[in-house]
């Protein structure tokens, strides 16, 4: 391990921006470590040492030239392979786009170049970010650097252990039923789901399009709220991004909570969860009454719902998302005499398993005589859910609650039943729901030596008081401080 | 079951999905399971309550009608399949 791999991005842009180190410096640094550790754990699909040591370069040069570098210059981030990057293959960890490569930049692409940012590769995610362990991946195996026998969380689990392994410093995921917090959780990293619209989906390969959002992930939250500050803002490509201004994230790390209420959700402490798990989130809460926030406990009723409408308001979207994928004009195409038989025989070879259930799931719930019992219904608990927040953020600035009802699980143990997987999900994936922000802190460990996540839930674009929270919280504790074994 | 193989083959036939026999047997099998504990919604009256489709506030965002792509068909269609020259290349549609 060297130490350049091991500074925070904040504190390696402060570096290269005084010119202590360079970015060269500190992206060979990051590119030895992935030569090193990678073959172990898999987190990157593709690895981009030619054109990240370019980039570095042109950061040095500008800071040589008296240039403002960016507040990310030269920090080594690696990108979920569903979030395009020109020039550099985009497989969505997919057969279908194995061999794409966009023609253009996603939004939050761009903006993490003109932040002086260097990308050093793309990171491994299950199929069309569906799954909540990576195991969906056609590309690979991702292992838990803290137990390789472990899944490393979905749908964004190499963009968690590429940060745990200190590979690189931040990466972006994304995150539509719990896909940055998860991984987070299970890698022992924090992680960010920003409110719906305050990132733009512009370049990012849809999975859902009404719970799709990019966000950030760190080793320290100051380094999540410097991401988010890079990424975050309306953008003319994405009716969807608000226009809403930015606030500055590092300025609203206050280091403190006093003064804050925090909403402790009694239906998010369930029986069968992992009772090391409920003590850690426990543990936790108690820490941030003694830092002087106000405990309340709130319910959020419709809980036991959200699976049901999350599966099948996501399946329905990512059934006519997944429409375009036809062998016509890019990705994957199995050749047929006949338009009708290419579509479906590309479909068939390009498409794994999860992906055509859910396909099939959404296919079933939009079609002609099951729409309004299903599609429509989960609509409408959709609101029930959304309410239930509402009335909860009436009262508390914040919630706080686990991120998953367990620690990382092993590789194989809920692959053969998509409901137990589906549950993984259980305490994620209303936030997407009801459109809020929400962000994956670690709080422990579990005997075994795996990580324990606290998730911080905050009203529509409060991400600034779920940092805050986050924060106060992470700097009274050394859990971020900790290392997995590699 | 909450979902029969003859829906499977319907269902996999709109969604343009060639499914091998083992697929179609084992995605009634996991549909059904999945189908069968959604039914919970069921439970839940929400006659008077309006769907959600989308959490955005406001309304939609309109932007001048700029051009901002210039025409790169070169780049767009380095990922073609099959081109000819400017076009993508498919199988005969009309016989």
């Amino acid at each position: 391990m060297n130490d350049l791999s091991e500074l925070s991005a904040g504190e390696a842009a402060a570096r290269v921006r005084r010119r202590e180190i360079s970015a060269v410096d500190l992206t060979r640094a990051a590119l030895a470590r992935i030569a090193a550790v990678d073959a172990q754990l898999g987190a990157f699909v593709t690895p981009s040492e030619v054109d990240a040591l370019a980039a570095a370069e042109a950061i040095d040069r500008r800071v040589a030239a008296g240039q403002d570098p960016g507040p990310l210059a030269g920090v080594p981030v690696g990108v979920k392979d569903i979030i395009c990057t020109a020039g550099l293959r985009t497989t969505a960890g997919s057969r279908i786009l194995e061999r794409f490569v966009p023609s253009y930049d996603a939004t939050v692409t761009a903006r993490l170049r003109q932040a002086g940012a260097v990308i050093v590769g793309k990171l491994n995610c299950d199929e069309f970010a569906m799954g909540s362990s990576t195991e969906n991946s056609a590309l690979g195996t991702t292992r838990n650097p803290w137990d390789r026998t472990r899944v490393p969380g979905g749908s964004s689990g190499g963009s968690a252990v590429a940060v745990a392994a200190r590979e690189c410093h931040v990466s972006l995921g994304t995150d539509t039923g719990g896909s940055v917090r998860l991984p987070a959780a299970f890698c022992g990293v924090a992680g960010l789901k920003p409110t719906y619209g305050r990132v733009s989906r512009y370049g990012v390969i849809a999975y859902a399009s009404s719970l799709d959002q990019v966000g950030p992930l760190g080793r320290e939250v100051a380094d999540v709220a410097v991401v988010l500050q890079a990424i975050a803002g309306h953008d003319p490509a994405d009716t969807t991004a608000s226009p809403r201004a930015v606030p500055a994230y590092l300025a609203a790390l206050e280091g403190t909570v006093r003064g804050l209420t925090l909403g402790l959700p009694r239906e998010y402490f369930v029986e069968g969860m992992q009772p090391e798990v409920e003590a850690g989130v426990r543990v936790a809460v108690d820490q941030l009454e003694r830092l002087g926030a106000k405990i309340e406990p709130v319910s959020l009723p419709h809980t036991e719902y959200a699976i049901a409408t999350y599966y099948l308001i996501a399946t329905a979207e990512a059934s006519s998302n997944l429409a375009r994928y036809d062998g016509v004009r890019y990705g994957l195409r199995e050749p047929r005499p006949v338009l009708g038989e290419m579509y479906e025989a590309t479909r068939a070879a390009g498409f794994g398993p999860e992906v055509k259930r859910r396909i099939m799931l959404g296919t079933y719930a939009l079609s002609a005589g099951y729409y309004d019992a299903y599609y429509l219904k989960a609509q409408q608990v959709r609101t029930l859910i959304r309410m239930d927040f509402q009335k909860a953020l009436e009262t508390c600035d914040a919630l706080v609650t686990p991120v998953a009802p367990t620690t990382a699980f092993r590789l194989g143990e809920k692959t053969a039943d998509p409901l137990t997987m589906y549950l993984s999900d259980i305490f994620t994936i209303s936030v997407n729901l009801a459109g809020l922000p929400a962000l994956s802190v670690p709080c422990g460990f579990d005997r075994a030596g795996l990580p324990i996540g606290l998730q911080v839930i905050g009203r529509p674009f409060d991400e600034a008081t779920v940092l805050r929270v986050g924060h106060a919280y992470e700097q009274s504790t050394d859990w971020h401080r900790r290392r997995p074994p590699l | 079951m909450a979902i029969t193989r003859d829906e499977v083959r319907r269902v996999a036939a709109l969604a343009r999905l060639r499914l091998e026999p083992a697929e179609e047997e084992r995605l009634t099998a996991d549909l059904g399971h999945i189908l069968e504990a959604f039914a919970r919604l069921s439970t839940l009256d929400t006659s008077a309550v309006p769907p959600t489709a989308h959490v955005e506030e406001g309304r939609t965002a309109f932007r001048d009608d700029v051009a901002a792509n210039p025409p790169a068909s070169d780049a767009l269609l380095a990922n073609a399949p099959a081109r000819d020259g400017r076009f993508f290349r498919v199988p005969k549609i009309i016989e």
